[in-house]
């Protein structure tokens, strides 16, 4: 099996996992499972089988419960995403105001159905349950940064500011 | 100005740094209560009648009284920051606007229940707030209010934030503690309780955000005191956090005999419903609670008081849908969220839920048929019947969830199911209510 990791990226991933185990009882070193694959996906965008196995090892476990864990948790890619991942929220506070309309424009907007990428890899849209924002509705968030009051005018902003970032950095 | 006692400093500029909670005097409380013995802090607690707000209202220092005290295993303190409830965000706003009542709170806790490691459970989509709080705690540990002798009491104390990943199961105590040893969310059975075996086996309090950062108050103006501003059996004010068709959404904290009517109509709190509408229904706890009708408004926002209605305080989330909201456009998008978040453990959970949500599309996209809506009740009741709450059949209380509410819809507001059928399709030119289109195109 391939390595997960660049050399750099190993060393990050060692010295933030010293970190974390050190939060848990030495015979509970499993406890440091989720913070492991939060960590992974920061560095590589998602969780590839390579890197269960790493984290595995970390935390004393095998593969199999790394897996059942990175599967059962819907914050956790298992395969390559957008650069960008927009949730926006459709819970009974959001739809109440608008949130239907609003993933309906974003999907026409991207040209995407629901949980894909677009063909740029720039963004992958998804419907998402309630977010905690229920006040501001409606909510998305953009690679977990909240995005409140939202309006259709402010979304296409939004997906503005964020191709021209990108462009930029081309 | 009674009611504001633990919000009376969110907002301004500075007060959710530790400087500025110090300027308000932060941090008074937790010299208090080191000061005292900690079985007094817990007989303390009692005395207020604080009850936990994370959804049960279980009291605060009964609970903590079930903790052994001649265990030979660490105890833990975890705080329920995972606040994933439709319709709920006090929490998050909280954590924003006053971290260290938080920390004053976790501090508290871990002396009167010797204490010396806690995790704050937070949800993964709350990733600023996380960092709100790493640095928080940070802060906590250059002052010495946590480390190895808090405030020069000899008491270690060490807090670390834990991050979920996406799964309302977890916000379940138990679901939370086997999330927390790394594994799936999956709830436990009770007993045994947390208090006695929870996190790695050993003695363990879960309690939520808003409880734990409650304490410091009760300490600032005195237990007793802090029980005379509630109701009788519930001290204190309390938060809530209201959303849907009102004028001002937001976090409010209100006195225990708030009826639901003022707090939506009255101009000193939610200001009423946009475009001078009427409100056709409430749901007062988050998306947990049975619907309450408009006339059934006027009951107070308290424990007691909507335990004889049947209904329930919850998570503090008052949800308002007014006149032209279609009820089982709402029932289904409530279901859909139970189904997609049941855990699969029960039988009647992971197989009702899905079906309820089944029928209720049906209904609502129009091709109900009259027996749908016996066999919708059927399969809820099969789950948990209502009313009363708290007849479930299954492991965890989401079941419950999920059950409860869907008969409430159907109970008060038949007619529109039956509407649907007889019509074959949803009579509402906007099922969630006139005011989705208006919001998005401002
Ligand atoms: C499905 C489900 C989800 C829950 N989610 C939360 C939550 O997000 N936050 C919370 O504090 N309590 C939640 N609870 C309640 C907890 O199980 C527990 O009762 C609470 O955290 C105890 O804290 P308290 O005594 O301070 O209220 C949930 C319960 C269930 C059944
Ligand atoms: S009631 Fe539902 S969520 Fe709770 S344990 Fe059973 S299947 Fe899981
Ligand atoms: S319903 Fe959308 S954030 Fe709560």
């Amino acid at each position: 099996m391939a390595a997960p990791f660049t050399a750099e990226q190993q060393r990050r991933f060692d010295e933030e996992m010293e970190k974390i185990l050190a939060r848990f009882p030495e015979d509970r070193k499993r406890a440091a499972v989720l913070p492991a694959l939060h960590l992974v996906q920061d560095m590589l965008g998602w969780i590839p089988e390579e890197a269960m196995v790493e984290v595995a090892r970390k935390c004393e476990t095998t593969p199999e419960q790394v897996r059942e864990v990175a599967t059962f948790y819907v914050m956790y890619f298992l395969e390559p995403k957008g650069k960008h991942v927009i949730d926006v929220c459709t819970n009974i506070s959001c739809s109440l105001r608008g949130a239907e309309k609003l993933l309906a424009h974003l999907q026409e907007k991207l040209g995407v159905e629901l949980g894909e990428t677009t063909a740029d890899g720039l963004f992958t849209l998804r419907e998402f349950e309630c977010m905690g924002a229920c006040g501001n509705a409606p909510v998305l968030q953009v690679d977990s940064r909240f995005h409140m009051d939202m309006t259709l005018e402010k979304a296409d902003r939004l997906i503005e500011s964020l191709r021209a970032q990108a462009a930029e950095k081309k | 100005m009674a009611h504001r006692i633990l919000t009376q400093n969110w907002f301004k500029p500075g007060y959710n740094t530790i400087e500025g909670y110090k300027k308000e005097g932060g941090f008074s409380s937790l010299r208090r209560v080191l000061a005292m013995k900690p079985d007094e802090v817990i007989e303390a607690v009692k005395v207020s009648n604080l009850r936990g707000r994370g959804g049960a209202g279980f009291p605060t220092g009964l609970k903590w009284s079930f903790v052994p005290k001649d265990s030979p295993k660490p105890k833990y303190l975890c705080v329920n920051a995972d606040e994933s409830e439709p319709g709920t965000y006090k929490d998050r706003v909280l954590m924003e606007q006053d971290p260290f009542s938080l920390m004053e709170g976790i501090a508290i806790a871990s002396w009167a229940l010797g204490v010396h490691t806690a995790y704050i459970y937070i949800r993964g989509e709350f990733l600023e707030q996380a960092e709100i709080l790493q640095k928080a705690i940070a802060d906590c540990y250059a002052e010495g209010i946590f480390g190895k002798s808090i405030l020069d009491s000899g008491h270690r104390l060490d807090v670390y934030v834990h991050r979920g990943a996406g799964a309302y199961i977890c916000g379940e105590e138990t679901g939370l503690l086997n999330s927390l040893e790394g594994g799936k969310g999956w709830p436990r059975l009770k007993p045994p309780f947390p208090a006695v075996s929870g996190l790695f086996g050993c003695p363990t309090v879960v309690n939520n955000v808003e409880t734990i950062a409650t304490l410091p108050t009760i300490f600032r103006i005195g237990p007793k005191e802090y029980a005379s501003l509630g109701a009788e059996k519930s001290g204190g004010t309390r938060l809530v956090c209201v959303s849907g068709h009102v004028n001002k959404p937001g976090v409010y904290e209100i006195p225990m005999n708030l009826t639901f009517w003022d707090l939506i109509h009255d101009e000193k709190w939610c200001g009423g419903i946009p475009g001078g509408r009427k409100v056709k229904a409430v749901i007062p706890g988050g998306s947990s609670a049975p619907v309450l009708t408009a006339e059934e408004l006027h009951v107070a926002a308290e424990y007691e008081a909507l335990k004889v209605k049947d209904n329930m305080a919850g998570s503090g989330a008052v949800i308002v849908m007014d006149e032209t909201t279609c009820m089982v456009r709402a029932a289904w998008r409530i279901s859909k969220f139970y189904a997609e978040e049941s855990c699969g453990q029960c039988t009647p959970c992971r197989e009702g839920t899905p079906w309820m949500e089944r029928i209720l599309r049906k209904i609502e996209e129009g091709h109900g048929e009259p027996k749908d809506l016996e066999l919708l009740v059927s399969v809820a009741r099969a789950i948990a019947p209502y009313p009363p709450i708290g007849l479930g059949t299954t492991i965890c209380a989401l079941g419950d969830a999920a059950a409860v509410p869907v008969q409430a819809f159907v109970m008060k507001f038949r007619h529109e199911f039956e509407q649907h059928i007889r019509e074959h399709r949803c009579p509402f030119p906007h099922p969630f209510g006139q005011l989705a289109e208006e919001v998005v195109r401002q």
